[in-house]
């Protein structure tokens, strides 16, 4: 379809740049590779090397909510099974806990908005093709029943109700912690469209990890035995699917191979894994369940601002959206190439 | 929502008869009151507009690139020591677009000319739109928080005029019209340049099978859609919705799986 291969613009203009580092100027003589090694495919051009993508326009307000709204709905779903197996000090706890996430989050969507004032507007429409949509509902039916049934619990005031509205949230809180993965997912960007198979067990398990490690931190040992559990099973999903969608991402996953999103994704690892650890070894002590469900926590932030940060380098090395789409399209054009990922 | 005029309108961007005169940035700029986006410095070639975006919404790409080796008996390659590319780059008004599905406001919509057009009262900033286009061409405004685009002149259209790029264009290289029109009329342009013995020449984004179900503004281009910043595969990203709302499905009744064995585990102690 085309005739030719070399990406750099003609005579005319300066010679290639010779710098290393990911910025755009830097590299705008160079195709593709954003300066980073591993990033090459070839000839893969780009127009003087820009960005296909936008970059998102978030900021940390987005995956700090990511971690609040996780937390708040995998809380409540151990809220509320808590209260069915009568464990009521963990059931307490872990009310608390979402009543403490989901106070968060709202304040951190609406400053996230580049017109705060206008946040109703999510609530003209209902969208299926809009997971913002979609999760803007789950959250407002969400949001007044797990703070109702935390103040309820705190004031002692209406039990029936606040158990009523415990429920629902315990209904709806694994929506929670899983909408948000399919909210990344379903953009043009490679490192989070490319990973929407994995990355809604990721962000589970994320929430299940710091849910059972927040609730466990929080309750006497005695009665923190399911919450234990529930953080080591969280644990064990978010770093087995972490690994899993590092595998299967191929070219696309390279922002958590390495970089700044890699070195979240580490300190990520590290944190979840120290904290299940310890919550392993000494969890009936209340001196070490602490810290195992602070280091729990922390990965599970740490896991949000990870993917969250991959996303943004992801859109910025063109190579990422055009290598995939041409070995695609040459593949589908007859013309030689192979169509599966060839970066190491 | 239903169509007073059924016509689906858009524009045709001959690339092979664009001169880089920018009469389109120009035009865009003034006709819709598009602020200044900065005065930078971009070192790439005739082109310091840069890309489009919340302040850009048609940007002429400018490559000065070697001739063509393998097919340089073509005569446009063996009369100068370059190749002259450019290209005047506009919002697609896909088919299937997905900024406009994943809006949680319904601020961006279909218009009666099936374009795709951002209601700058409703729009609060949530910029969801910015990633999902697989383009690049949807942007918010700093200082503003809104996302902009083209509107392909909704304005213009509902006044039976033509887009303020497509009327200043002095060349013909940006055609308005009826879509399908446009599309008859690029197959056959397109015939004429490949006899004129460009042979990189093709249609981008012309195809309904493609991976946005085609373009409402699709291109004439004389050299692979990524040399001009363009993706050569675009595909709507709510496509793969439905596979992930099934995983999501599934991760949340896995954490429904993880809360009821922490109770049900039985006597065992950890």
């Amino acid at each position: 379809m085309t005739s030719v291969d070399d990406p750099r613009p003609g005579p005319g203009v300066p010679p290639p740049a010779t710098t290393q580092d990911g910025n755009a100027p830097s590299n705008r003589w160079a195709g593709g590779g954003g300066g980073r090694k591993g990033r090459g495919d070839g000839p893969t051009a780009s127009y003087y090397g820009r960005p296909v993508l936008k970059a998102p326009v978030w900021k940390h307000y987005i995956p700090l909510y990511f971690f609040t709204g996780g937390l708040a709905g995998a809380s409540s779903t151990l809220a509320l099974a808590a209260q069915m197996a009568g464990n009521d000090r963990l059931a307490r706890s872990a009310r608390l806990a979402s009543l403490a996430g989901t106070a968060a989050s709202g304040p951190l969507l609406i400053a996230d908005l580049g017109r705060p004032g206008r946040f109703a507007n999510m609530l003209r429409v209902a969208k299926p093709t809009s997971p913002m949509s979609m999760g803007t509902w789950l959250l407002t039916a969400f949001a007044p029943s797990a703070i109702a049934a935390g103040a309820s619990d705190l004031t002692g005031l209406l039990p029936r109700l606040g158990r009523l509205c415990g429920a629902a949230a315990g209904v709806l809180g694994p929506g929670m912690t899983t909408y948000t993965a399919v909210l990344v997912s379903d953009t043009a960007i490679p490192a989070w469209h490319d990973a929407h198979r994995q990355l809604p067990f990721v962000f589970a398990g994320s929430s299940a990890a710091a849910a059972g490690g927040v609730a466990m931190a929080c309750t006497p040992a005695a009665s923190a035995r399911p919450a234990r559990r529930l953080a080591l099973v969280g644990a064990c999903l978010e770093l087995g699917a972490s690994r899993m969608m590092e595998q299967r991402l191929g070219q696309a996953g390279e922002p958590y191979r390495s970089g700044e999103a890699a070195r979240l994704v580490k300190a990520a690892k590290m944190s979840t894994t120290a904290g299940a650890v310890l919550a392993l070894a000494a969890g009936r002590r209340r001196l070490a369940a602490v810290p195992a469900g602070v280091l729990l926590a922390a990965g599970s932030l740490l896991t949000r601002l990870a993917v969250f940060r991959a996303g943004f380098e992801s859109a910025a090395d063109p190579g990422a959206t055009v290598g995939p789409q041409r070995r695609r399209r040459r593949w589908s054009d007859g013309l030689p190439g192979r169509p599966e990922d060839t970066s190491s | 929502m239903t169509t007073a005029e059924p016509t689906r309108m858009g524009f045709f961007t001959d690339t092979s008869v664009c001169i880089g005169c920018k009469a389109c940035e120009v035009a865009c700029k003034e006709w819709n009151d598009v602020p200044t986006d900065g005065l930078d410095f971009l070192a790439t070639s005739y082109d310091n507009t840069g890309a489009l975006g919340a302040d850009t919404w048609r940007h002429v790409a400018f490559l000065e690139r070697p001739p063509v080796p393998a097919a340089g008996e073509g005569e446009a390659a063996q009369d100068s020591g370059i190749r002259w590319l450019m290209s005047s780059d506009v919002c697609k008004h896909c088919t299937h677009a997905a900024c406009l599905d994943v809006c949680p406001t319904g601020a961006l919509f279909r218009t009666e000319f099936e374009t795709v057009v951002v209601q700058q009262d409703i729009c609060n900033g949530c910029g969801y739109c910015v990633p999902a286009c697989p383009f690049g061409v949807i942007d918010q405004r700093k200082g503003d928080g809104r996302v902009w685009k083209c509107t392909l002149c909704y304005d213009r259209l509902r006044s039976d005029m033509v887009p303020a790029c497509a009327q200043a264009c002095p060349t013909a290289s940006i055609q308005f019209g009826p879509l399908d029109e446009l599309r008859a009329r690029a197959a056959g342009r397109l015939e004429l340049v490949k006899e004129a013995g460009v042979p990189g020449a093709h249609l981008y984004g012309a195809d309904e099978t493609d991976g946005v179900g085609g373009f409402g503004a699709f291109f004439l281009l004389l050299d692979r859609p990524e040399v001009y910043g363009l993706p050569p595969d675009p595909v709507v990203t709510t496509r793969d919705l439905p596979a992930m709302w099934r995983s999501a499905g599934a991760a949340a009744l896995a954490v429904v799986g993880a809360v009821a064995a922490a109770f049900l585990g039985g006597g065992r102690r950890r």
